[in-house]
């Protein structure tokens, strides 16, 4: 068999699974709203979202951008941070009884329930909705760094010390490429979270944005307009999680959940 | 009269935990002269690895003294190249770079170390997998490139943990006929840590043996065979017999001890 064609039928089998359930999910829904199984207002034809989608586009893409970009800005700065405070407890055994109890505390605090008090604090622009998503995507970027961090082979260690390493070599050049198997998991998390923060963010005070959007159409039982504002959110998600998956496949080829491959050599 | 390779004098060394004191080594004292190949045979556990790592810096000695070249070694040293048990390579590097690590975090000459790479590779047999990856070599070609890494500096002395602990024997006697080259070739001064009686034969040019933990050295034995080895030829010599099965003995009574 050549190999274009063994590659479609490799990508065919992994593929028709979810395309099946895809399907399967689309036509319940479809004889569901068609057959007014539940009323139109409360589940729209696949269709009317559809045109909902169509038709306001425009509005629909300037509020997507609006939540698109709290969440980039949320996530990148959960990451710097969340990597800073990982080097910091993995370093030093002060640091991480300094730090631990703030980053928990941070995790447990329930984030809907702080939203208001940012809006008060920060008011209706980007900021509140930022410092959500910051709190909300941080965390796993934090534990998993700091497990990669820790997950350094002693003997990896004693030789860059007998090489003579300085500890910013060995971060550079041992430590933190280590790490980032750990870490790149912990960011395809965060970067699914900053989503809900940056939505989050928008329920509570906000002038545009999709969730601003989804609680207007709520309130005016628009329910394609819910639905495809939902959609959208989803697509934002799914999206960002896919140039993270990107980025790991270009920065990390070499682990082991990456690969396909056999030894080389026998001896 | 020129210094000592390396010169330990009454090292004991003592590992503290919270519940228990354990004595890893006690009261060893000896020398290596520059140009030796020292083998140190002991049973697992007896604290022949935590010997190497005081030598390298990487333990401190409880007491006694160690020096390198005649400098007293306290902290980690860079005179040295260390092969560790495991072949410990960055898993995201290929051979080549993952021996040229030695000379970035060195600073080395770049065009030097290359040079000194590539010949390294074609001494140890590496050509043709310079670009792959650790997980991609099986373990002997895996302890060859961490031998490449641990020469590449050309270091005056070698220590090597149980390089080939963990290799099938036939890929084990065919690294260490090419350590005996390697060792003729470069006239690096080796100390090798092993818990196999053959190798410690073959290669050194003189076995320390160890007794069980505590650790401490029971007998020394030259090995008066000629500095070039072969498998082949050695096993069959009676002075390889006669020393494999004194061995066997030193350490079938140190275990009664």
């Amino acid at each position: 068999m050549t190999s274009p064609l063994r590659r479609l039928a490799a990508a065919t089998t992994n593929t028709w699974r979810p395309a099946l359930v895809l399907a399967v999910v689309l036509v319940a829904w479809w004889v569901v709203a068609a057959r007014q199984v539940v009323p139109n207002y409360l589940v729209p034809r696949p269709e009317q979202v559809w045109q909902t989608l169509t038709g306001q586009w425009d509005f629909l893409m300037r509020n997507s951008f609006v939540t698109l970009w709290e969440t980039i800005l949320g996530f990148v700065l959960a990451a710097l941070i969340g990597l800073g405070a990982a080097v910091l407890i993995a370093y030093s055994k002060t640091m991480e009884r300094a730090l631990y109890p703030i980053v928990l505390f941070a995790q447990v605090i329930p984030k809907i329930a702080i939203a208001p008090l940012l809006i008060v604090w920060f008011g209706f622009g980007l900021t509140p909705k930022i410092i959500l998503a910051v709190l909300i995507a941080f965390f796993p970027v934090v534990i998993s760094g700091v497990a990669g961090l820790r997950s350094t082979d002693p003997e990896l260690l004693d030789l860059s010390a007998t090489m003579g390493a300085s500890p910013w070599q060995t971060f550079r050049k041992i430590r933190f490429p280590n790490a980032l198997p750990h870490l790149m998991a912990g960011l395809k998390v965060a970067v699914t979270l900053a989503v809900v923060g940056a939505v989050v963010g928008e329920f509570v005070g906000a002038t545009e944005g999709l969730g601003y959007v989804l609680l207007v159409a709520n309130g005016n039982l628009d329910a394609p307009m819910l639905f495809a504002d939902l959609f959208l959110m989803s697509a934002i998600g799914i999206a960002l999680f896919a140039v993270i998956e990107a980025a790991e496949a270009l920065l990390i080829p070499w682990h082991a959940s990456r690969r396909a491959g056999t030894p080389l050599t026998t001896s | 009269m020129t210094a000592a390779a390396i010169d330990i004098t009454g090292l004991v060394v003592t590992f503290r935990s919270k519940r228990a004191q354990t004595t890893a080594l006690t009261e060893i004292t000896m020398q290596v002269e520059p140009g030796e190949f020292v083998t140190i045979v002991g049973p697992s556990g007896c604290g022949k690895s935590t010997l190497l790592k005081v030598v390298a810096g990487l333990v401190r000695p409880t007491s006694g003294t160690v020096s390198l070249m005649g400098q007293q070694v306290n902290g980690p040293q860079k005179e040295i190249g260390f092969v560790f048990q495991r072949a410990a390579l960055l898993e995201w590097r290929g051979a080549r770079k993952n021996i040229l690590l030695q000379a970035e975090i060195r600073g080395l000459d770049r065009a030097d170390a290359a040079r000194r790479a590539d010949q390294l590779i074609e001494l140890t047999g590496l050509q043709g997998f310079e670009n792959a990856l650790p997980h991609e070599l099986s373990g002997g070609m895996q302890q060859r490139v961490a031998l490449c890494r641990a020469l590449l500096h050309q270091p005056r002395v070698l220590l090597m943990d149980e390089p080939f602990g963990a290799l099938d024997a036939l890929t084990r006697e065919q690294l260490n006929e090419e350590l005996n080259r390697i060792w003729r070739e470069t006239a690096t001064t080796i100390v090798l840590v092993t818990h196999s009686i053959a190798e410690a034969v073959f290669l050194g040019t003189r076995v320390e043996v160890m007794s069980q933990r505590p650790g401490r050295l029971l007998r020394t034995l030259d090995v008066d065979l000629p500095k070039e080895r072969r498998y082949a030829q050695v096993m069959s010599d009676p002075t390889f017999d006669r020393l494999a099965s004194e061995i066997r003995g030193l350490l079938g009574s140190g275990a009664n001890h």
